[in-house]
């Protein structure tokens, strides 16, 4: 059984569909891309999994619940966990507070996850008391991923972890990335840098004008040459 | 001269102190709720006479008057704000700033058909001003600045310290974020409204300890709060209560030049000449 798995996705934000039609899955302790053109629906593909999209058709199954018309609370506290592309976190707090607010809905103890973070990410202990606004993009984008772990997701999802960061940041987020999946996280990502992702990934998909075109394993997908000629720049 | 200054300037404080508590509600309630309560200075006209009831009408102590009225005060803004509105929230902000000067005025007149429209005094007592170095401090004064002192303290703690707290910082700082880290926005509306009515009725009692007692007062004391709002950046509790005290300060010292009638132009003066040079506020940081 799939830890997640979307079948025949219609829906968007109110007005027009923009997905159409969206298969998609996500095995357990897998990292899966999703790739594709502007506007071919890839953040809202991520959205519509975290109760974040008017989903008007199509099912969402996760760890074998129906989660379909779930909001993004209940689906955190299943296991999910989702760091947006932009405004991924609280800028006038500190990098600590925005751990503890990722942890918000924990009741229990959370001080082994907290080291947990910052082990996994040594420059935020660093700045454990710095506000988060004042920091550079790439360590921002470590606080994002960072509050998302506090839960011990399951499941983490990461809408175009790398955009805007410098060719260094990027390397050593998806270095994390990889880090964190060998820890047990299964990871949903949208990703700009497309063959450097597919390098790395178990499988990804490629989106189009919402449906998904081609799917396959990260090699499978960087040796087709259609994939590569119209969306990888040859 | 000097010595008139450093008078001034003391008086500035105690009136930057009232403006202060009511500019952090004032602030807080637009971090989470994004409108201008323009009732914010009718909920500081009730607290004041919900005091005012407590002192001459049960002839309580002013400490006991003071917890009485923050109780009523804080009831009242919970109960406008789920029966009122809770149902415009989504709506745009202007229709909630247009139904808060309709609350304004509802409030202003129930104070008027309650306790009159004639000026009230919480103690006919004559207070004798304490002299530190030749200024001139009455007991209420200080007690203002205690009394503040104490809030803004307490306030701190309540937004670094608690969980609801941080809660509340995280909605101000950016909303989707705190939905999708599970925080109960409802929840935390809730608690803005009982902080933020909370220290506008002790904003209120401050004010008529310091002057008198009239139905018209919280409204002709909301330009120097939205001025210290604006001042400290809106949205910025801490930021409030530095523009709260420079609004006090300048509005006082202006009365070396100026007429005191001409006090509330002043405080107009700074928020216009703010919106004009830093709409972010004297530690804003542009977009």
């Amino acid at each position: 059984m799939s830890l997640l798995a979307l079948t025949g996705i219609r829906g968007g934000y109110g007005g027009a569909d923009i997905l159409n039609g969206v298969d998609l899955h996500v095995e357990s302790g897998e990292i899966v891309v999703i790739v594709g053109p502007n506007g071919a629906g890839k953040s809202t593909a991520m959205k519509a999994v975290f109760g974040l999209v008017d989903v008007r058709e199509g099912s969402l199954v996760f760890d074998g619940v129906d989660i379909t018309r779930y909001r993004s609370d209940r689906l955190a506290r299943l296991g999910i966990s989702y760091v947006p592309q932009e405004k991924n976190v609280f800028a006038s707090m500190t990098v600590h507070e925005n751990l503890e607010m990722g942890a918000f809905i924990r009741r229990d103890d959370f001080t082994a996850q907290l080291e947990r973070v910052y082990d996994l990410f040594p420059p935020l202990k660093e700045k454990r008391n710095t506000r988060t606004g004042a920091l550079s993009g790439g360590q921002r984008q470590m606080v994002a991923m960072g509050r998302a772990l506090m839960l011990e997701p399951k499941l983490l999802l990461l809408d175009e972890p790398t955009a805007g960061l410098s060719p260094a940041f990027t390397d050593l987020i998806f270095e994390k990335i990889v880090e964190i999946n060998a820890a047990g996280v299964s990871i949903l990502m949208v990703e700009q840098n497309a063959k450097q992702a597919l390098g790395f990934a178990h499988r990804g998909y490629v989106l189009v004008l919402g449906a998904n075109r081609f799917g396959d394993t990260g090699a499978n997908l960087l040796a087709n040459r259609e994939v590569a000629e119209m969306f990888l720049g040859g | 001269m000097l010595l008139e200054i450093s008078q001034l300037t003391v008086y500035g404080i105690v009136l930057g102190s009232i403006i202060a508590l009511g500019a952090i509600g004032l602030s807080l309630l637009y971090g989470i709720l994004r409108f201008a309560h323009f009732a914010h200075g009718d909920v500081m006209t009730v607290g004041a006479y919900l005091a005012l009831a407590g002192v001459a009408g049960l002839g309580l102590p002013m400490w006991a008057a003071f917890g009485l009225a923050l109780a009523g005060g804080i009831a009242l803004a919970v109960l406008i704000d789920q029966a009122l509105y809770r149902r415009l929230r989504r709506t745009a902000p202007v229709i909630l700033l247009i139904a808060s000067v309709g609350v304004a005025l509802i409030l202003r007149s129930l104070v008027q058909l309650v306790w009159g429209p004639d000026t009230q005094v919480y103690t006919q007592e004559l207070q004798m001003p304490m002299r530190v170095l030749d200024i001139r401090l009455k007991p209420s004064q200080l007690q203002i600045l205690i009394g503040t002192g104490v809030l803004v303290v307490l306030l701190h703690l309540f937004l670094t310290r608690t969980r609801t707290g941080k809660a509340m910082r995280a909605m101000a700082d950016n909303p989707d974020l705190a939905r999708v880290v599970g925080i109960d926005t409802e929840q935390v509306v809730i608690w803005t409204w009982v902080i933020g009515a909370g220290l506008a009725v002790a904003a209120g009692i401050f004010l008529g300890m310091d002057t008198r007692l009239q139905p018209t007062m919280g409204w002709h004391i909301l330009l120097p709060v939205f001025a210290a709002t604006i001042l400290g950046g809106i949205g910025k509790p801490y930021g409030a209560i530095i523009g709260g005290m420079v609004v006090g300060v300048a509005s006082e010292l202006s009365t070396m030049i100026f007429p005191p009638v001409y006090k509330p132009a002043v405080a107009f003066a700074l928020m216009v000449a703010m919106l004009l040079v830093r709409p972010t506020g004297l530690f804003g940081t542009p977009r």
